[in-house]
């Protein structure tokens, strides 16, 4: 976790070489490196060791509904977007055991988590994935109760960040105001400079441990065209936006029209599947299950992501307070770019677009936002 | 040095099971080390049937008694669970989580506290409470619903208390075999005969969230403001942290600025559906 | 007994009525009283009088055959006893038990029927009076409908 910001650096450079050295440092630093390769037909985020594992020459199509890898011209290795994964798998697993418990003699016995001495390395997060992981920070531990867990995960973590240069047809993250440049919270953060047949990376340093590990791989400082060219990256990128949503009054938009017809218009499309959720980067809703072994005594008790667009999410006795899907898509999109506001001081978007791409129906939350801001008159839309 | 993890109960013995009816059961519960931390009237705690599930429930005693009370209904295989311990057994519990019944924001005022069936149990505690500081309060009036006679919680104590004379109680069932004695009818109707000085007045409301609205609307109209009402709102709750997000209603997390609510705050999602 | 004048005019039901009214009441009222578990009115009968309550409990009740009978709702000092009067077949629509003793005043709708005709301001001035406490009694009947307090709200 990059604790302090160090001054900006005026950037150095690596090559491909360098870059396999930056692995080498982060593994023999006891980092568990993780990032971008191939995997059924997507770009995915699993361990990786070496720079062969990356994703070179592949890039994404994206649209409502669909995602198809194609490959490109050049050797970029971070030449897509963004896949169906995002970080918070690592920092907030979709799985994981909270405690568990087991009858003694005397009674009954509660069995803390121990303290695990996991060390993930990140390689690979583009700027809209930086603040989706500051929002979940926000969640998980800027409240009064702070989930211990993803405090030790989190705090060991070394973010490399890639400068996004392929924004996909369904991003919108200028809209939110998420990237494409990440300008904090990274330990590194690279521009792939690729042009007449040379192949290189910009490299900035945005910690302490970050410089030691730069310090550690072959480089050079940078010179003004290389910086100029990796300025031109990100400033490319945010012109190439897929999507825009008007975010000027969202958060009253929608608290204020819990009835407006669109949510039934909405959710005469809408599965219900939680494909949304579940690729949303900062969506972090989770339910509990206790396992308990046959002798009966010894039980775990588990938390597995969950969504708000199941029946059993919002169950109280005697039924589900949201039956019909309008209610729940409603609460979906509101909380998320609405009334997460209220709750953490931000929106919980990041206009990574994956909740359009993995729609199985292609819905798109900025297409709905602006129907619904249309449809109305413009002083209510805009209050 | 770690923090302590949030989400691991604490342990607690069952020191008295009382039957309150068919499905209902108190418990009185001890913790197996160390102090129960203080808390107030209106808040939960998070039970922990072993094995089964871990459920948010309202604590119906006082603070500082060297137990933990809860009264709880049969309705869930936590709840069953939980209903079926015996004095000696284990469970797990954590908290104190939620909000209060504004009690000192209260004083001086009249106090209606108003309680629909198991809503009889987070009342309960507001109202020992006012009763031990009698003094800070004009006229103390409970009012309470349930289906039927035989469901009717703390029997033995809503008789001591329809004994004093420094609190009016009113109790009223849905249905009655002819020989109940008391009042046949709903909550709401009670309101308008029970002795309280509108203006100066602040009502706790617990019950079906039904119930809750009728009866809000028959405290305005009976005079009581808005901003005097407070209603105990239930939602879907695994965490009780803030961290799950099961629990959210509108912009609030009902285990972090709710259970108790503020009517005037609430009222337009009460009248929402499915929200 | 008191003077059913100012006994009316105190009475809750009636607060805040045009004396002049109260004097037109009067002369179809008298004070009754009932023992504990006496019947003020059964069902199917005529429905000829009101009761305002002044002192006790009414239940009023459906009898079942071959079960206990149902207790619908309760009536209390202060209250009214008595709706079947309004609306035709002016009979009553169950029976209404004393729970213990009862003191009231009874008003004999024959006598109110024929003034009420040809006083407008005496038949609004009663429609006022008995429209809030049909639609509250209306809104009270759902919520018990509801059982609300049972295990499955559905």
């Amino acid at each position: 976790m990059p604790e302090a910001q160090v001054p900006a650096s005026q950037g150095s450079i690596m090559d491909r070489e360098g870059l396999q050295a930056l692995l080498d440092v982060l593994t023999s630093r006891g980092f568990g490196v993780v990032g971008p390769r191939v995997r059924d037909e997507a770009v995915v985020y699993e361990p990786i060791r070496n720079v062969a594992d990356l994703p070179e020459g592949w890039t994404d199509r994206q649209d409502g509904g669909r995602y198809r890898l194609e490959r490109r011209e050049d050797r970029a290795l971070f030449g897509y977007a963004v896949g169906p994964h995002s970080w918070k798998q690592f920092l907030f697993p979709s799985r994981q055991r909270l405690w568990q418990a087991r009858r003694t003699e005397t009674g009954l016995e509660f069995l803390e988590e121990p303290s695990r001495d996991e060390r993930w390395a990140f390689l690979g997060v583009r700027a809209c994935e930086l603040c989706a992981i500051a929002i979940q920070d926000r969640v998980f531990l800027g409240g009064v109760h702070r989930d211990r867990s993803y405090a030790e995960r989190r705090q060991r973590v070394f973010v490399v960040a890639v400068q996004c240069a392929e924004p996909s047809g369904t991003c919108f993250c200028v809209s939110m105001q998420a990237g494409p440049k990440a300008t904090c919270g990274f330990d590194l953060a690279l521009t792939e400079l690729l042009h007449a047949g040379s192949h290189r990376f910009l490299v900035e340093a945005g910690s302490r441990v970050g410089q030691e590990v730069l310090a550690a791989i072959p480089h050079r400082p940078a010179n003004e065209d290389e910086r100029r060219a990796a300025e031109k990256v990100t400033a490319l990128a945010a012109a190439r936006m897929g999507r825009t949503l008007e975010t000027r009054g969202i958060r009253e938009l929608l608290q204020s029209h819990p009835e407006h017809p669109r949510w039934e218009e909405v959710a005469s499309r809408c599965l219900s599947c939680g494909n949304c959720t579940m690729v949303c980067p900062t969506c972090f809703c989770s339910t509990v299950e206790d396992h308990s072994d046959l002798s009966g005594k010894h039980t775990e008790r588990m938390r597995l992501w969950d969504s708000c667009f199941t029946l059993g999410f919002s169950y109280l006795h005697g039924g589900s307070v949201r039956k019909e899907i309008r209610s729940r898509y409603r609460q979906w999109m509101t909380h998320k770019l609405s009334t997460w506001f209220d709750q953490f001081g931000s929106s919980g978007c990041v206009g990574c677009g994956r909740c359009i791409t993995w729609c199985p129906v292609g819905i798109d939350i900025t297409e709905e936002a602006r129907a619904m801001r249309s449809s109305l008159p413009e002083e209510t839309a805009h209050v | 040095m770690r923090d302590p993890d949030p989400f691991v109960p604490r342990l607690f013995r069952v020191e008295e099971a009382r039957r309150e009816n068919a499905d209902t059961t108190t418990l009185g519960l001890v913790p197996s080390h160390g102090e129960i931390p203080s808390f107030l009237p209106g808040q939960f705690f998070m039970l922990y049937a072993f094995g089964v599930a871990e459920i948010p429930v309202s604590v119906s005693g006082l603070s500082g008694t060297g137990r933990l009370l809860h009264t709880i209904r049969a309705v869930g295989a936590g709840s069953r669970a939980l209903c079926r311990l015996r004095p000696g057994d284990f469970l797990g519990a954590r908290g104190p989580y939620g909000s209060a019944w504004p009690l000192d924001r209260a004083e001086g005022d009249d106090l209606l506290l108003i309680a629909g069936g198991l809503g009889a149990a987070p009342i309960r505690s507001a109202l020992l409470r006012a009763l031990a500081e009698r003094e800070r309060y004009g006229r103390v009036v409970f009012l309470y619903g349930a289906r039927g006679p035989t469901e009717l919680l703390f029997r033995p104590e809503l008789e001591g208390w329809q004994r004093r004379p420094d609190l009016e109680v009113q109790v009223t069932v849905d249905h009655a075999p002819p020989s109940w004695r008391g009042s046949v009818g709903v909550v709401p109707e009670r309101i308008g005969h029970a002795r309280f000085s509108p203006a100066h007045t602040t009502a706790f409301v617990c019950g079906p969230e039904v119930m809750m609205r009728f009866t809000a609307s028959a405290l305005l109209a009976a005079g009581v403001s808005s901003e005097r009402i407070f209603l105990s709102m239930e939602r879907n709750m695994k965490c009780a942290l803030a961290l799950c997000g099961r629990c959210q209603f509108g912009p609030a997390f009902v285990c972090r600025e709710g259970p108790i609510f503020r009517y005037d705050r609430i009222a337009r999602l009460l009248f929402l559906r499915e929200i | 007994m008191s003077d059913p004048k100012i006994a009316l005019a105190g009475h809750r039901f009636f607060s805040g009525i045009d004396p002049a009214i109260v004097e037109t009441l009067a002369e179809c009222a008298r004070e009754v009283s009932f023992a504990a578990g006496e019947y003020l009115v059964r069902e199917g009968e005529p429905a000829d009088r009101f009761f305002l309550l002044e002192y006790g409990t009414v239940a009023l009740e459906l009898h079942r055959p071959g079960r206990d009978p149902l207790v619908l709702e309760t009536i209390h000092e202060g209250e009214v006893v008595g709706t079947s009067w309004v609306v035709p077949p002016y009979r009553w629509s169950a029976d209404a038990r004393a729970l213990d003793l009862v003191r009231a005043i009874a008003i004999d709708v024959r006598c109110l029927r024929g003034k009420s005709d040809s006083d407008p301001k005496l038949g609004y001035e009663l429609l006022k009076r008995f429209l809030p406490l049909f639609v509250q009694r209306l809104e009270a009947v759902r919520l018990q409908l509801l059982d609300v307090y049972g295990k499955s709200p559905d």
